[in-house]
């Protein structure tokens, strides 16, 4: 049993696992907590909603004890406590699961779990627990395994199993399904349903509500650092969270059915070796996209987008003769800013670093890909017209409703979703013919995210070609007009949205589209 | 309870002041190590700071030793400032004194005074041959380019000592290593009568602005530092690392170079052992004092350039060792990394939180 308080006794009933009152924390730019209370009950699956930025993760650390609050109170079982750091959480019987996995990639998953342990236990004593944990909770995993070679979603299992050898009261999951198949979510619930009819109480941080109206039985929601609502999400819409999330219902898109035009970018037979050691081989990848249509891949991360990505934009210019070409021309050896001259332009992934210079002002960073402000481009690369720059950022952040402080603000003192839509409309306002954009709403708050997704469906309408690759489904189904998985380096025939489904395409994403070609084919000629 | 904390953004006026709080860190810390010698500070200070500016002269040699100091550290700018890091403009600066020393030893009676053009490019090419040297070995073989432009730095020692003992020894010189002093027509020419200021001045001044110019206004320049700035950003955007690392180190080979040239060619007049001073690594000081702005780095080379006439002054008038100027550039260097803290930090009186304390047991 994870707990020592019998279940169903009235104590439990009575007495809650966990009970902050008044918790309040500033950072100097921003009040991540302000009077924050929240109670867990034993056995509770409690969620914790909110926007990106809303605080949670910050309670979160409160509680595992890595962040201090300024002021208010932690009870755990009733007794007040001061939990110093993550050791004294862990030692009260409290247990996390990050976000971001914190596992090293070269050594086996028994020794990783044996890391982060008291040294009490030898290697084949945790080489044992791990299994008979995995075994409990049908975790399947192989203990002996190099991390380096683990999926995702088995990352995932390991950092769960490294959390529930502790044998936690209380168990926090950041976001734990952002990274996971819709096959994968289904067995990480039914672990943790199991966990709770345990006695084991559960704090499932998320920003999916279908998810916790399946999972939770209790909900606390955050806005700006403040509790805006508590409830029980099974008795909630999905409207009615989002209301408490973000004060308003999302906009709706409109999706206008449109004939495709003529054949932008083909990828034909693209085999590329991995760059480094844990990346992908991408084995034959065939993609078209053509004006006025939005085709998505879908894929859990590190499958190979990565590596697709960096082939199509040419950060990496290795691909064979003839794999990539853009209206015709063979592009596959050519350098990013040529396919920029083409007309390719491209949002990565990741914001501060890659598609802006953190240090950099807006305006300056808009010398990365865009050309306008430049004159004379014989002389040492071209005269940069400063005033004009900043002319053209300020036009870019008012059309795309950029909250900063103006051209010369530092990109890395927006927030992640106003600096994705200063890079998106960087790109965009450059009238490309293709856009490829990565993960486009990856940790943007609701309203930016709707705005981002209103303009890539715009620029299809415009007659671009745009090619999207996320992890959010639900993201490609609402602009996407065909799709495509990609898994273990392969990517998927495509199927148009109309006729694909969550199902089909969860299936897919564990590599499993040859076996369904036929049928699949046959069912999307029916639709 | 004084704390650190963390600012939102990097203050831009730390960014400026924290310099000159480590210029008095560093007076505050020399009037204490005067006084620990038994020495009167007030003179001390008086010394290193009054005496380089007291009269025409002396701000005349205060400028012919900022010269090279600038010159060398425009170079390393461009090198800091896109994430490679060359620490052997010694080896560098020494390559050009040699080269400009080879076609100064060719000149003769006859030579016009024109010959300080190829002697000068020699030096320049001198530079950039011993830069290339690491460039190529990163670029080729991705060694560290710390090490080797480091150890080429003895390499370059060593060729400095194999020509002034072997081929280029004064015949007429008592055995002494050094080369026969170079004829009247390859000096660097003065600005002044009576004043040991070269043109060489004029080429640092020229450096400045070009430099300024290449760094804030063209688009080569802003690709050069995004490469050090984030390299995932570089490679998005398409600007080739390989051409920034060449760049690097050429432009700033070049400039070590023709700073060596100048020296051989202008105050020492000829090629001894003793030409190494150290300028290719104080220039490393003046660079990060000097903020890697080409303003900046004027002042700070002058201040540099205070320290060695001050160092010098101090050995004579004071009896006190002449490496006191590597006490004071060290001294500089290590208040600057300190009060650099301001720039992202900053301090703040903070009292534990009563409630927490409550919260405790």
């Amino acid at each position: 049993m994870p707990n020592s308080n019998p279940q169903g006794t009235p104590t439990s009933q009575l007495q809650a696992r966990l009970a902050l009152t008044g918790i309040t924390k500033a950072y100097p730019s921003v009040v991540a907590n302000s009077d924050v209370s929240l109670t867990v009950l034993p056995g509770q699956t409690h969620a914790v909603l909110g926007e990106n930025g809303a605080g949670k993760s910050t309670l979160m650390k409160i509680i595992y004890g890595s962040v201090k609050p300024d002021a208010g109170r932690v009870a755990f079982n009733g007794q007040p406590v001061h939990i110093r750091n993550p050791k004294e959480a862990r030692a009260l019987g409290i247990s996390m699961v990050f976000q971001h996995f914190n596992l090293f990639d070269t050594i086996t998953v028994a020794e990783n779990v044996w890391l982060g342990l008291d040294k009490s236990m030898s290697l084949t004593q945790v080489t044992q627990s791990i299994t008979a944990k995995a075994a409990e909770y049908g975790l399947d995993i192989d203990p002996a395994r190099p991390v380096h070679t683990l999926s995702v979603g088995e990352m995932q299992r390991v950092e769960i199993i490294r959390a529930l050898l502790t044998n936690p009261q209380l168990l926090i999951l950041d976001e734990p399904t952002s990274v996971l198949t819709p096959q994968a979510v289904e067995k990480l619930f039914v672990v943790l349903k199991k966990l709770a009819s345990e006695g084991c109480s559960i704090l499932y941080i998320s920003h999916k509500l279908h998810e916790i109206r399946e999972l939770c039985n209790a909900c606390t929601v955050l806005r700006g650092g403040k509790v805006t609502g508590v409830c029980n999400p099974k008795d909630e819409s999905n409207a009615s969270l989002s209301r408490l999330m973000i004060g308003a219902e999302p906009p709706q898109l409109e999706h206008r059915a449109q004939a495709a035009g003529k054949s932008v970018m083909t990828v034909s037979d693209l085999r590329l070796e991995r760059e480094d050691q844990f990346g992908v081989d991408l084995e034959g990848i065939d993609l078209e996209v053509c004006a006025g249509e939005v085709v998505g891949i879908a894929g859990v991360s590190g499958n190979g987008q990565k590596e697709l990505l960096y082939a199509l934009s040419g950060e990496d210019c290795r691909a064979p003769k003839g794999s990539i070409r853009m209206e015709g021309v063979d592009v596959s050896a050519m350098h990013p800013g040529g396919r920029r001259k083409l007309g390719l332009h491209f949002v990565p992934e990741e914001r501060l670093g890659r598609g802006a210079v953190p240090t950099l002002s807006l305006a300056h960073n808009m010398l990365l890909t865009r050309t306008g402000s430049i004159s004379h481009p014989r002389f040492a690369g071209g005269w940069i017209r400063v005033r004009e720059l900043e002319a053209h950022a300020a036009r870019i952040i008012k059309t795309f409703n950029v909250k900063a402080g103006g051209p010369g603000s530092a990109a890395r003192s927006l927030s992640g979703g106003n600096l994705q839509k200063f890079i998106v409309g960087r790109e965009i306002d450059a009238s490309p013919k293709l856009f490829i954009v990565s993960q486009p709403t990856w940790g943007v708050d609701v309203g930016a995210s709707a705005q981002i997704r209103g303009a890539i469906l715009a620029l299809r309408d415009a007659g671009c070609a745009v090619l999207v690759v996320s992890e959010e489904l639900d993201e490609l189904f609402e602009v996407s007009d065909r799709l495509h998985v990609i898994a273990r380096g392969k990517l998927s025939p495509s199927v148009p949205v109309a006729a694909a489904s969550v199902e089909k395409i969860g299936a897919w994403m564990s590599g499993l589209w040859d076996t369904e070609t036929k049928p699949l084919e046959a069912g999307h000629a029916q639709a | 309870m004084l704390k650190l904390e963390a600012r939102p953004q990097p203050s831009r006026r730390w960014s400026y002041g924290s310099p000159l709080l480590a210029l008095l860190c560093t007076v505050v810390i020399g009037v204490v190590l005067f006084a620990a010698l038994g020495k009167d500070p007030v003179r001390g200070l008086q010394i290193f700071f009054w005496e380089p500016l007291r009269s025409g002269y002396a701000l005349g040699e205060l400028v012919v030793k900022a010269t090279p100091l600038l010159l060398i550290a425009l170079g390393l700018a461009v090198c800091y400032r896109s994430n490679v890091w060359n620490i052997g403009a010694e080896g560098q600066y020494l390559m050009g004194a040699i080269a400009a020393s080879g076609i100064a030893l060719m000149a003769d009676k006859d030579s016009s005074g024109w010959i300080v053009v190829p002697l000068l490019m020699a030096g320049v090419l001198g530079g950039m041959f011993w830069a290339g040297l690491a460039a190529f070995l990163k670029d080729k073989f991705n060694t560290n380019e710390i090490l080797v432009s480091l150890m080429l730095v003895y390499v370059a020692v060593q060729v400095l000592g194999y020509m002034v003992y072997g081929p280029w020894k004064d015949p007429n010189g008592y055995n002494f290593p050094q080369t026969k002093t170079f004829d009247l027509v390859t000096r660097i020419p003065r600005l002044f009568e009576g004043s040991r200021l070269s043109i060489g001045v004029l080429f640092a001044l020229l450096g400045v602005a070009g430099l300024w110019v290449f760094l804030f206004r063209t688009r080569a320049g802003f690709a050069q530092q995004v490469g050090g700035l984030a390299p995932a950003a570089a490679r998005y955007a398409g600007f080739s690392s390989r051409r920034a690392l060449w760049t690097a180190f050429l432009i700033s080979g070049g400039l070590a170079g023709l700073a060596g040239a100048l020296e051989v060619a202008g105050p020492i007049g000829q090629l001894t052992p003793y030409v190494p001073a150290g300028y290719g690594f104080a220039a490393i000081i003046v660079a990060y004092v000097g903020r890697l702005h080409p303003v900046g780095m004027l002042f700070s080379a002058l201040l540099m350039s205070m320290f060695y006439i001050g160092g010098e002054l101090a050995q004579s008038r004071l009896g006190l060792p002449k490496s006191l100027t590597g006490v004071f550039q060290g001294l500089l260097l290590f208040s600057l990394l300190a009060c650099d803290t301001l720039v992202n930090y900053r301090l703040q009186w903070k009292s534990v939180a009563p409630e927490i304390a409550r919260g405790g047991q």
